[in-house]
């Protein structure tokens, strides 16, 4: 047995060697960089870092995930986290590590540029961004008139096999919450039912507006900025489709809003802080206004990019952002076996 | 010792999803379990795997012997062409057939997918036996009176048995285990279902639940492969022929063969090529930027993946070649069984043990390379211990009568013998290594790109000019183990 063990020793030996060599060669992170778990789209984070990066000589790198997956990671994690900042597309994930207790406050002088109904009362995190729910239809598969009244409606049988959403995402988790902060917790079974027996199931937004401009289903629910963005390069997967906004206080009518905040564990408070407010401040508004993202500013009255609705005309309900509820929602949707 | 703490190191994901079922409890595990969402994907699945499979096999058996024993024209360029998909990952491909064909989805388009990936698999070891195969048996057969179709059935078949379950074997692990292609097409399956229950609610329940009825359902396959293989031996023992075999006419079968064939490379290979490419044509050179950080980085996790699976490798096949018995059968019965589980279960299993009990090794490279080693050893077992019973022990003895130290002999004897089956090995993890997606995904240091990563996050983005890049690197880093991989098969031809 020795000798076979010896044998065994010698290539053994050479693997913490090599380890090692990945760990300075191939690891792409400064030791410095300020940690981001991004769970908003990559693209958009990745135009704010450069810019900010450049103008404060901090590094950025970014890990990213979904909402619910990097919250239940940071969770999990706890004050081991090495995270330094959080981003999402959406609140409920914000609610979640808000609730484990591991945001520090935001820096006031942030909290002061974005208005109140975008972020919780709390000043735990802050708003960033919003997106509003919408309808995508295809015209030349049903009229104007045919449309429903109400996202509430999409759970009746004459919808059945008729549209299309992406429960797995995160997205759509957000407006699932919505409904359940409007409509309490038995007609969102009902609803989410109704869904599971309706609805052709697609993997994200994009997919679900592609299977809609392609006729494969006449309507999908989706957040209003892949419309916009596919309008504006070359309609490719949007072409054929038209939006419908619901109003009226309708959950269908939901404004989003995209969180960030601030791990109470950070190393690099400072930095974060800085970052958060970069984010939240003229700069970082002006790219998410301006830019790619067709995403609606939040704050420094930096207005909405053209053709975009301005976002208070769109008749949203009312929601406090930190009332939205992410694991129940995730329960629901399981027991409805949509996840 | 060293051999079992190893063993029992690739077992954490065994011991994660034993763990996890005793720990939820019976009531809610049964309550995540016995739901008709898991019957859907139950269903799914098992429907995946029980047409899936035949159909590899035909294909693989069927290409294998049309190369191999008949006079096919041009059968040199096809043996080459049927090998070409193992270069295009299967979720490379699903993307290359959703820009063909974008309403393609549900179980036909994954069936499609994964079958026209997934054939070369059974191809290559039916292949190698076939090569392997004594044609005296044949001859005697057709001396008995026995036609062609006859002497392939109940003469050929019969000794393709354990290329066939074996290849059968791998195929089924992989549509279980497969992510990306599904996903891209719209097919839930357990896997998919996972990687989306780990996006709600990261290590939760629902994921964990849904973990513990894959693993069942791998167990089932080994377990089915392992009864119908019976008392076969598995490993094939003596030489080869002493003559070729002859080829067999296809006469007026010719034409009609040769176009299924064709039809099979364009399907397999050509569609998902000419999509990529076609894409990478309109790819702005600002999208080629990052793909070069990102295939260093994959580089890096593959080399460092194969030579640790290698480390593990040696002392294990070395057990198994030099003294096989109970333990060495147990242990490796151990690997088989950890590296069937699909990375999503290692992931989740390396996520909660390291956060629990080796923080320091949380988001490491380390981290990924375990990873690697549990789900990747096999590759690495396979060739070295083929590569340690080929040598001859004789040899070893010789150079101990001539006054070497045994651990001397061994390094300067057998090793410089074993170097072809340790490459060969090394090649197939790194091979693995660079074309997964779901371990790096959860696992990776942050800041981590690799090009699989790289392509899944720009086509889930429906980006596809910007995924190009990605691919096309994948297909051109897979060329080298793959061209290595079938010049393994073809050295079969002189033992």
């Amino acid at each position: 047995m020795r000798p076979l063990l010896r044998a065994a020793l010698v290539p053994l030996a050479a693997v913490p060697l090599l380890l090692a060599g990945c760990a300075t060669g191939g690891g792409a992170a400064p030791d410095d960089a300020l940690v981001v778990y991004n769970a908003q789209h990559e693209q958009l984070t990745e135009e704010w870092v450069a810019a900010f990066t450049e103008e404060t000589g901090i590094d950025v790198v970014l890990r990213n995930g979904g909402d619910s997956e990097l919250a239940n990671q940071l969770v999990a994690e706890g004050s081991a986290s090495p995270a330094d900042v959080f981003l999402t597309e959406n609140s409920p994930a914000m609610s979640l590590v808000e609730e484990a207790g591991l945001f520090a406050p935001v820096d006031e002088s942030t909290l002061e540029l974005v208005p109140e109904q975008y972020r919780p009362s709390t000043g735990a995190w802050t708003g960033i961004a919003a997106r509003s729910t919408v309808l995508v239809y295809n015209p030349s598969l049903i009229t104007e008139a045919e449309l429903p009244a109400s996202l509430m409606d999409l759970q009746q049988p004459e919808w059945k096999g008729r549209w299309g959403a992406a429960p797995s995402g995160a997205d759509f988790q957000a407006i699932v919450s919505a409904v359940l902060e409007t409509q309490g917790e038995d007609a969102t079974s009902a609803w989410l039912e109704g869904m599971h027996e309706n609805a052709t199931i697609y993997r994200n937004n994009i997919a679900t507006m592609k299977a809609v401009n392609a006729g494969e289903v006449p309507v999908g629910v989706i957040y209003h900025y892949y419309w916009y963005r596919d309008q504006d390069e070359t309609a490719e997967n949007s072409g054929n489709t038209e939006l419908h906004y619901f109003g009226n206080q309708d959950p269908g009518a939901f404004v989003s809003v995209s969180g960030g905040g601030v791990l109470e564990s950070s190393e690099r408070a400072e930095e974060a802080q800085e970052f958060l407010a970069w984010l939240a401040g003229t700069e970082g508004q002006t790219i998410l206004g301006e830019g790619y993202s067709f995403e609606y500013p939040v704050s420094s009255g930096v207005p909405a990019r053209e053709p975009l609705p301005a976002l208070d005309s769109l008749g949203a309900p009312a929601i406090d952002p930190s009332k939205l509820n992410g694991p129940q929602v995730i329960d629901l949707m399981t027991e409805a076996g949509l996840l | 010792m060293l051999v079992a703490v190893l063993g029992a190191a690739a077992l954490i994901p065994v011991g994660y999803v034993v763990q996890v079922a005793v720990e939820m409890g019976w009531q809610q595990l049964a309550e995540l379990v016995f739901r008709p969402r898991v019957g859907e994907l139950l269903v799914n699945t098992v429907l995946l795997v029980v047409l899936g499979v035949p159909l590899t096999v035909v294909l693989g058996v069927g290409g294998a012997w049309l190369v191999e024993r008949t006079a096919l024209p041009a059968r040199r360029l096809f043996a080459v062409l049927l090998v070409v998909p193992l270069t295009i990952p299967a979720f490379v491909a699903s993307y290359g057939w959703a820009s063909a064909i974008p309403s393609i989805n549900g179980l036909g388009g994954g069936l499609l997918v994964a079958v026209l990936a997934y054939y070369p698999l059974v191809y290559l070891p039916a292949l190698a036996a076939l090569r392997g195969l004594d044609p005296a048996l044949e001859e005697s057969a057709r001396s008995l009176g026995m036609g062609s179709w006859a002497v392939f059935v109940r003469v050929v078949l019969p000794q393709l048995r354990l290329a066939m379950l074996g290849g059968g074997l791998v195929v089924a692990l992989h549509l279980l285990a497969e992510y990306g292609a599904f996903a891209f097409l719209r097919f839930e399956t357990f896997t998919t279902a996972i990687v989306v229950a780990y996006q709600s609610s990261f290590a939760g329940p629902n994921a964990a639940a849904l973990g513990v009825v894959l693993a069942l359902l791998c167990f089932v396959v080994l377990l089915v492969e392992a009864t119908a293989r019976g008392r076969l031996r598995y490993a094939r023992v003596g030489g080869g022929s002493p003559h070729p075999a002859p080829r067999l006419g296809l006469g007026r079968a010719t034409p009609p063969v040769v176009l299924a064939l064709v039809a099979l490379a364009v399907a397999s290979s050509v569609v998902p090529l000419v999509s990529v490419i076609r894409w990478a044509l309109v790819t702005d050179a600002a999208s080629w930027a990052p793909v070069v950080d990102a295939t260093v980085q994959t580089l890096l996790l593959a080399v460092g993946g194969a030579v640790a699976a290698l480390a593990v490798a040696l002392p294990a096949a070395w057990l198994s070649a030099r003294y096989p018995g109970r333990v060495a059968r147990t242990l490796e019965g151990a690997y088989y069984f950890a590296s069937s589980l699909p990375a999503i279960i290692v992931a989740l299993a390396l996520v909660t043990v390291t956060l629990r009990v080796l923080p320091g090794l949380y988001q490491t490279v380390a981290t990924v390379i375990a990873a690697y080693v549990v789900i990747f050893l096999p590759r690495a077992l396979v060739s070295v211990r083929a590569g340690i019973a080929q040598v001859p022990e004789s040899l070893e003895e010789a150079a101990r009568s001539l006054g070497t130290s045994p651990f001397v002999a061994k390094l300067r004897v057998t090793g410089p013998l074993l170097l072809p089956s340790l490459a060969a090995g090394g090649a197939l993890v790194a091979l693995g290594a660079a074309n997964e997606l779901t371990a790096t995904l959860l696992l990776a240091p942050t800041g981590t790109t690799t090009v699989a990563t790289g392509f899944w996050a720009a086509a889930s983005a429906v980006d596809y000019p910007a995924a190009a890049p990605y691919a096309l690197t994948l297909v051109l880093l897979s060329i080298p183990a793959v061209a290595l991989m079938l010049a393994q098969v073809k050295a079969r031809r002189t033992p």
